[in-house]
């Protein structure tokens, strides 16, 4: 009971850490709100969108440009921990490293929440669709869950390389492509709703609960020498 | 004086001029081996440290001493060998030995958009250091960086910052504590302090290990000396035993054979 409580109240001090530290400098929120913005207005004209083929194009927008923003956030976040030698620091306290982990994802959660709470009404005021509600929140819960978790451990793996920006993508885009499939189909079906589809918030969830279970599993491998 | 040099093992363990029970030995290490891709870093280190006593680990660059340190923080693990500290073995027991053990890098190791006093209650929690707060303020107070408590570490001096380190390295009072290349960036004052504390430390029982590159200031400090070269142990004995000329000899000598 002694070692959940301490390690509860690790978790929550890591995570209280990075909130504080990235609200001080305030350098990947803002990039990743700015960085989905652009994104889905680069796609609305790419694509020339017409009221017929806006439905089922627009979701592909939204979640790619999610999964762009959380690799570019994620990176930048552990690489301020490499580069500063600060992950060693955390290596050397006696936490869990399960505990790392799940505070660094609790964390990240948090940044993508905020950044999402902006980019949603800002997709759905772009693409003039009416998708706020109470089911894209789940969607978007489930899709991000399972991004931010495969993010988090990769962006750990490629923290260590020096080419970290170019190794995250390359390790985390494929391991990704079921979530993406997953999200923006369930996202489609919020707007055309398809009679016999797969459960995809159901796959989603199943997605969600693997990847978490394998990450806490090796994370330690990945950040122990 | 003729340096001699000894077995590791026993050199170390006949320090104070006795034979340490199990009692006194605090680290212990037996046929260490570490390498990093193909190249060997250490190979077949053995050595023990009786509580109380504070070793210098000198060498020159790329000897070896930064990585046996790490090992004994438990940031990297050994290929061969075991190591245990208060009878904790590092890779099995690592959460132990963590708790156990102090570090001071070369580098501050801090959260640089923090303040000094929120990055040492950080580690406070991260330690359970009981009653952090007041710790944390005594030791700021210690280091002489009280004034500059509620300033972001960004804002300081690479010394400055090295001082905020050292408190973070002893937040916890550890019986073990490991300073690579502590007095890196310190001023004649912050040095003053370090050795200070380390005086004390081994006034009070404690264990330290310290690399650095200043032979004189290694000698000086530490109850006995440890020199590596290529990733062995070329010589181990009491500190007062040899003088400077004599490490610097055996430091020049192990430096060109590492090459």
């Amino acid at each position: 009971m002694r070692t959940f409580q301490t390690g509860w109240q690790q978790l929550w001090s890591i995570v209280g850490k990075d909130l504080r530290s990235e609200l001080r400098a305030r350098q990947v929120w803002v990039a990743m709100a700015l960085f989905s913005a652009l994104v889905m207005i680069v796609f609305y004209f790419a694509f020339d969108l017409r009221v017929e083929n806006r439905a089922p194009v627009a979701p592909g927008a939204l979640w790619i440009a999610f999964v762009f923003a959380s690799v570019l956030g994620l990176g930048r976040t552990f690489a301020a921990e490499q580069e500063h030698g600060a992950m060693d620091r955390l290596l050397l306290c006696p936490v869990d490293r399960q505990v790392i982990f799940l505070a660094k994802l609790i964390g990240y959660l948090i940044f993508l929440a905020v950044v999402e709470a902006i980019a949603v009404p800002l997709f759905a005021a772009i693409y003039n669709l009416p998708i706020l509600s109470g089911g894209l929140v789940v969607i978007v819960v489930l899709g991000t869950v399972g991004i931010a978790t495969m993010c988090t451990l990769f962006a750990a793996v490629a923290s260590a390389t020096r080419a970290r920006e170019v190794i995250l993508p390359l390790l985390v885009f494929p391991l990704l492509i079921p979530v993406v499939i997953g999200a923006v189909r369930a996202t489609q079906s919020l707007l055309i709703p398809v009679v016999n589809d797969p459960p995809w918030p159901g796959l989603l969830a199943a997605f969600d609960v693997i990847f978490v279970t394998l990450s806490v599993l090796f994370f330690q491998f990945v950040v122990e020498d | 004086m003729k340096i001699q040099t000894l077995s590791p093992l026993v050199a170390a363990t006949e320090m104070d001029g006795r034979m340490p029970t199990e009692r006194d030995t605090v680290v212990e290490a037996r046929t260490v081996r570490k390498a990093y891709g193909l190249r060997p870093v250490l190979r077949d280190v053995s050595f023990t440290v009786a509580t109380g006593q504070c070793v210098a680990v000198l060498g020159s660059n790329g000897a070896g001493k930064t990585t046996l340190l790490r090992l004994l923080a438990t940031l990297t693990r050994p290929a061969r060998g075991s190591i245990s500290i208060a009878g904790y073995d590092v890779v099995r027991d690592a959460n132990e030995v963590r708790r156990i053990v102090g570090y001071v890098g070369h580098t501050p190791l801090l959260y640089d958009e923090l303040t000094a006093r929120e990055n040492l209650l950080f580690f406070a929690r991260m330690y359970s250091v009981p009653d952090g707060e007041s710790r944390a303020d005594a030791l700021l107070r210690r280091v002489g960086m009280r004034n500059r408590a509620n300033e972001r570490v960004a804002t300081f001096s690479r010394g400055q910052a090295q001082r905020v380190a050292l408190a973070r390295g002893i937040l916890h009072d550890p019986p073990v504590l490991l300073l690579d290349e502590p007095d890196t960036g310190l001023d004649e004052e912050a040095i003053g302090l370090l050795r200070e504390l380390i005086a004390e430390r081994v006034a009070s029982g404690l264990t330290t290990l310290m690399t650095t590159h200043t032979l004189e200031r290694g000698l000086a400090w530490s109850d006995s000396a440890v020199v590596l070269s290529g990733g062995r142990i070329v010589h181990a004995g009491p500190s007062g035993a040899m003088t400077l000329a004599d490490l610097r000899g055996l430091y020049a000598n192990a430096s060109r054979s590492a090459r």
